[in-house]
């Protein structure tokens, strides 16, 4: 199951609207063993295409190393696909390396008018995760906020 | 020489869940192969034969001092002692 606040879904589903007709991508980090999706950070899709996606190398190794300075771990890998359903593609799941992350896919195949422009038309929003080339589905829920976090443990 | 190598999540199952080990190698190649040495398989997972020789493979990123190798030689890019290598597989799809 996914727990995601609302201001992450809708600033995950208004980069997947501003984006299209090209995928939309970027993570949510958050500490790290905490399932905690905290930190939405919008990536540049180095692809620039309506059917690809992939982070710039150099922003990658800066969002890894800043991850890494704060203990924080990739909690959700977002992307867009704007013409077909939110599942994961052949690549997707062939690619997949994060096996702790919640891979979330955004439609944005019904926002569009028939002349191209974007409308306000429903998004898809859905969860997965995807270890060694296996697909589960899982359930979102939406909310308010997110609960407190657990207090760190202390030393007995 | 050593060189400081951080490895991924994904590929943590060949060093034993460690997210950094020491290798050696005076280029990205030689390190490889060292590191294969100690956490056999992992060779497989960063490289692919390609045209008779051996080639980083198109979704595995690898930085020496926070250079993208694909600038700076690919396989044959040298190492020094001291150096870090960061090696992070490409967030990407379709």
């Amino acid at each position: 199951m996914l727990t995601i606040d609302q201001a992450t879904y809708d600033a995950i589903v208004a980069h997947a609207r501003r984006d299209h007709p090209d995928e939309a991508c970027g993570v949510v980090a958050g500490p790290e063993g905490s399932d905690r999706p905290e930190r939405f950070v919008p990536m540049v899709n180095a692809a620039g295409s309506p059917t690809f996606y992939e982070f710039d190398s150099t922003e990658l190794l800066h969002l890894y190393k800043d991850m890494d300075a704060r203990d924080e771990e990739p909690v959700v890998v977002y992307h867009s696909h704007t013409a077909t359903e939110a599942y994961p593609s052949r690549t997707d799941i062939g690619l997949a390396s994060e096996p702790n992350a919640h891979y979330v896919l955004v439609s944005t195949r019904d926002c569009f008018t028939s002349s191209g422009g974007n409308n306000e038309g429903p998004v898809e929003f859905r969860s997965f995760r995807i270890i060694d080339g296996e697909v589960t589905e899982e359930e979102v829920v939406v909310v308010e906020q997110l609960p407190p976090a657990s207090p760190p443990r202390s030393d007995p | 020489m050593a060189i400081d190598v951080r490895i991924p999540t994904i590929l943590r199952t060949y060093t034993d869940g460690a997210k950094a080990v020491a290798g050696d190698g005076a280029t990205l190649s030689a390190l490889i192969d060292d590191l294969d040495g100690n956490h056999p398989g992992i060779k497989d997972r960063l490289v692919e034969s390609k045209d008779g020789g051996l080639e980083l493979r198109r979704f595995v990123n690898v930085y020496v001092n926070d250079e993208d190798v694909r600038f700076i030689g690919g396989l044959d890019a040298q190492l020094s002692d001291g150096d870090q290598v960061v090696v992070l597989p490409a967030v990407a799809g379709g």
